[in-house]
């Protein structure tokens, strides 16, 4: 017993440094079993994978930085006076919140480029959220058994947009404090609780001398630690799940075919990360953002033309701007519809995000996984509507920065409130349906590809006169991938009457999704794809073009 | 549920059974011509098959990380030689601080290298050789299903939670009203809202004191299309509560000739055609600022909201919901204008108790 101990560990003592420290980790963590799991790991390639990967890199550069600038911020609303080193605004009254803001920008050598990294990377991360959000939309990646990693990643969102508000109130500047006030305003609008909500939030009236520590609570601990927790949730799922990949030759919805995490994704994805922090590094070194001492510190009874919210707020201001001013006073009481509506609406339209999964899955009544991504225009209906949601998102975000629209282009800013208030509506509607034309064109186009083969360009002389072009089949690789997607029947509502011929009640929920259902793969919503039958048929006989 | 299932024939069929997941390249289906083919065979990158194309690229991978070391040393030099207030002008950009610019360019430059390096490294050296991995279900096999379904029961039987209905009540009620606690912890957030929203620091008598000039205003100070910002007499800049009170009481007058006042009350409350108004937008609350002097609308700059200042400061565009709250104003003993009490509406943005 001994004996074979001591031969043991004069073999570990061996051993190269590396190996015995994993040797000892996997005594009392177990990483070899993780690690066969993972280290060799497959994931597919495709250029629009690296969009999550962004928002990750940039969430990672927002928690360094956001650390760094703590050490230096002082989330406070005492009112002092400046003696900084910016000469502008010396001898101004401010608040410490503001002014430290100022120490940070002119005399913590760094400071203000941490300052704007921190910045760039919250837009970046929110920009990266809403584009990788539209890629695993449109190619339908949020089917089972990903839904909620969906809302893992919607929370991201939803989360993101508030920890960018509660961030960039921070240096109670005069635009930050005006969108606070705006905050509030719209808080006093909720019925009944509305001016308790905002008494308690503020810790009295408007604008007080706490919303500055509160938000700074909330900004650098209540939401970034549940994002933390949701982003490490998100990734544990894809690592669970194996990532998605598109049809094509030798994948199916059983297998993932790419390249293993080690070593090819370990040099890529983290190569990544410092490609992600270098860019944006060198853009907050060229390219100013948020600078507060231009603005100067918050007064209630001040405010610059031109305000605007960061960009992810901007479909917020939106449907703030453009709804017109409705109140109803009834029985002593206000409802403020002008600005309760768009509050609720700012609920509902991202509710809708969190919802399509559950939704489309209860129109196609489809229970298996999904691996294979939709090409977007297989889905015709789903792409549609995205489009339609995106038209909205962008019709609002015009409208959110409508003074900007007239500034710039010197229209009038009448028309381009009612253009949104109209194209609120309308847009969405035009974009429905003309996204759905070109996916189907795009389908008919497939469709005969696979049938006549690709159009070489080559034109053709017959003996007899007649000009042909020359169509050159495709290859079974080709063919493979532009048939592989699956194509949903519209769901019916099946026998009324039972073999006794009893009456069966059809349920209204029954009733509405054979409708939906119809409407998203009825006749006409999509392009039959091409049967083996058809294909044989039409190549069999030869010179048919 | 099983009626919205969808019926088994309108469900796709599952892919074919023989496309395994590591698909051998196949020969053309005689009978399927849009079968899998399987994974294309793999085709040599340049560095696979030379050597000398191999060593280029290895070089090039170490140029990158050479050039952020550089880079880091360059971040660090920059950092201990440039002071912080000088200013360098770039073309096309325009004057940016030079230690601004130093520090991002080289951290940016030793970041972006190493990822580029990594990047050239993955993709001209590391094998590109595509692999394919088996999934398998993510739901549970109905065996172990079964297993922990019945692990489960055991446990809840065990513990007798369905039985000792008594216990497991109390415990739903305990566990219910104990967050109530941390609820009510949060009462002392701030205080009730009462009538705060409703009074402002306005009273009979309060001078009108010019924001800029920080003196009392006589009739003659106020011009004709000028516009002018006031606060109430005896509120400082210093005062602890000064920007809570003048979130309320900020006040714009402008005067206008008598003749051009439309509403009837606007021209009772006002004097010699000078009209006081407050500032705060009744839509959200940004403070409006921007006259025009021909029209005598005023907009405010945040959502746009248009008031028509003689006529009673009505809403004429965008979403505010209601009039500008007029103060109604005079002239004291000594020739000053004084506020002839307190709004008689609450400024600012309505809420549900304004009525």
């Amino acid at each position: 017993m001994s004996t074979t101990e001591t031969t043991e560990s004069r073999e570990r003592g061996k051993a190269p440094a590396g190996e015995r420290i994993a040797d000892w980790a996997d005594g009392r963590l177990g990483i070899y079993s993780l690690a066969k799991a993972n280290m060799r790991k497959i994931f597919p390639d495709h250029w629009s994978f690296m969009l999550g990967e962004v928002c990750l890199y940039s969430f990672l550069i927002i928690i360094l930085t956001g650390v760094y600038l703590t050490l230096f911020f002082h989330p406070s609303m005492n009112e002092v006076e400046y003696h900084g080193s910016y000469v502008p605004l010396q001898g101004q009254l401010m608040s410490e919140a503001f002014s430290s803001t100022l120490h940070i920008s002119f005399d913590v050598r760094g400071g203000l480029l941490i300052r704007q990294i921190h910045h760039w990377a919250a837009l970046i991360f929110l920009a990266g959220m809403f584009v990788h959000m539209m890629r695993v939309f449109f190619t339908g990646a949020f089917r089972k058994p990903r839904e909620i990693n969906w809302l893992f990643g919607f929370l991201l969102f939803v989360l993101g947009m508030f920890t960018g508000f509660t961030g960039y109130s921070l240096p109670d500047d005069l635009l930050s404090g005006t969108g606070v006030r705006f905050t509030q305003g719209a808080i006093l609008s909720m019925p009944i609780v509305g001016t308790y909500i905002s008494m308690f939030l503020f810790g009295g009236e408007f604008p007080g001398h706490d919303f500055v520590a509160r938000f700074y609570s909330i900004h650098i601990l209540l939401l970034p630690g549940i994002m933390l927790g949701l982003v490490v949730g998100h990734l544990i799922l894809v690592f669970y799940h194996k990532h998605t990949q598109f049809a094509g030759p030798g994948k199916s919805n059983k297998n993932v075919v790419g390249m293993p995490l080690l070593p090819v994704y370990m040099a890529k994805a983290g190569g990544f990360f410092f490609l992600v922090f270098g860019v944006i590094a060198v853009i907050s070194a060229i390219t100013q953002i948020n600078p507060v001492w231009a603005i100067g510190p918050y007064r209630p009874d001040q405010v610059s033309t031109g305000a605007q919210p960061d960009w992810y707020m901007g479909f917020a201001e939106g449907l703030i701007r453009f709804m017109p001013g409705w109140e109803i006073n009834l029985w002593g009481h206000t409802l403020v519809l002008g600005v309760f509506i768009p509050l609720v609406l700012f609920g509902v339209v991202l509710a809708a995000l969190a919802a399509y999964p559950f939704i489309e899955s209860w129109i196609t009544g489809d229970k298996r996984e999904h691996h294979i991504l939709d090409r977007p225009r297989n889905a015709p209906t789903r792409t549609a509507l995205g489009v339609a949601w995106v038209t909205m998102y962008m019709i609002t975000l015009v409208g959110g920065g409508n003074d900007l629209w007239a500034t710039h282009f010197h229209l009038s800013i009448n028309s381009i409130t009612w253009f949104v208030r109209i194209f609120f509506f309308v847009g969405p509607v035009i974009a429905y349906i003309l996204t759905k034309r070109i996916c189907l064109g795009l389908q008919r186009r497939d469709r005969d590809k696979v049938l006549h083969g690709r159009e070489t360009g080559t034109i053709k002389r017959l003996p007899h006169g007649e000009f042909i072009e020359i169509h050159e089949p495709l290859s079974q690789e080709q063919l493979h991938t532009l048939t592989a997607h699956e194509q949903y029947e519209p769901a019916a509502i099946g026998a009324t009457v039972d073999e006794n011929g009893v009456e069966r009640k059809v349920k209204g929920s029954e009733k509405l999704r054979a409708k939906i259902s119809d409407a998203y793969f009825g006749e006409d919503q999509q392009i039959p794809k091409p049967s083996v039958e058809e294909y044989k048929e039409i190549t069999s006989g030869h010179g048919h073009h | 549920m099983s009626s919205q299932d969808i019926p088994e024939e309108n469900v796709p069929a599952e892919r074919d059974a023989h496309e395994g997941a590591h698909g051998a390249v196949s020969v053309a289906d005689e009978k399927n011509p849009f079968a899998d083919p399987g994974l294309p065979p793999h085709e040599h990158r340049i560095q696979d098959i030379d050597e000398r194309a191999a060593k280029r690229s290895e070089r090039a991978v170490a140029f990158l990380f050479t050039v952020s070391m550089l880079a880091t040393v360059g971040f660090i030099a920059s950092y201990v030689t440039i002071p912080a207030d000088r200013s360098i002008f770039v073309f096309p950009i325009g004057h940016l601080s030079a230690l601004n610019f130093a520090l991002g360019l080289t951290l940016g430059t030793a970041l972006f290298t190493i990822g580029a390096g990594a990047v050239h490294w993955a993709r001209t050296l590391m094998s590109d050789v595509e692999v394919a991995d088996d999934r398998h279900p993510i739901a549970a096999p109905p065996e172990v299903r079964a297993k922990v379904h019945a692990d489960f029961k055991a446990g809840a039987t065990e513990s007798a939670i369905g039985r000792r209905k008594l216990i497991r009540n109390t415990m739903f009620g305990a566990l219910t009203l104990v967050p109530l606690s941390g609820v009510v912890l949060l009462r002392d957030l701030g205080p009730l809202p009462e009538d705060k929203l409703r009074h402002t620091l306005w009273a009979k008598g309060k001078l009108l004191v010019n924001m800029n000039t920080d003196e009392p205003l006589r009739p003659s100070d106020v011009a004709v299309g000028s516009l002018t910002f006031c606060k109430p007499e005896g509120l400082e800049e210093h005062d602890e509560d000064f920007q809570n009170e003048i979130a309320k009481a900020a006040l714009m007058i402008v005067r206008l000739q008598p003749d051009d006042i439309k509403d009837k009350q606007e021209l009772e409350w006002s004097h010699e055609g000078i009209v006081a108004y407050s500032k705060i937008c009744t839509h959200v609350g940004c403070p409006i600022s921007l006259y025009e002097q021909q029209t005598h609308h005023v907009l405010c700059p945040c959502h746009q909201s248009t008031f028509d200042l003689s006529d009673g400061a009505k809403v004429i565009f965008g979403p505010a919901g209601h009039a500008l709250p007029q103060l109604r104003i005079g002239v004291n003993d000594e020739g000053y204008l004084e506020a002839l009490g307190d709004f008689e509406e609450p400024v600012g943005p309505a809420f549900w108790e304004r009525g």
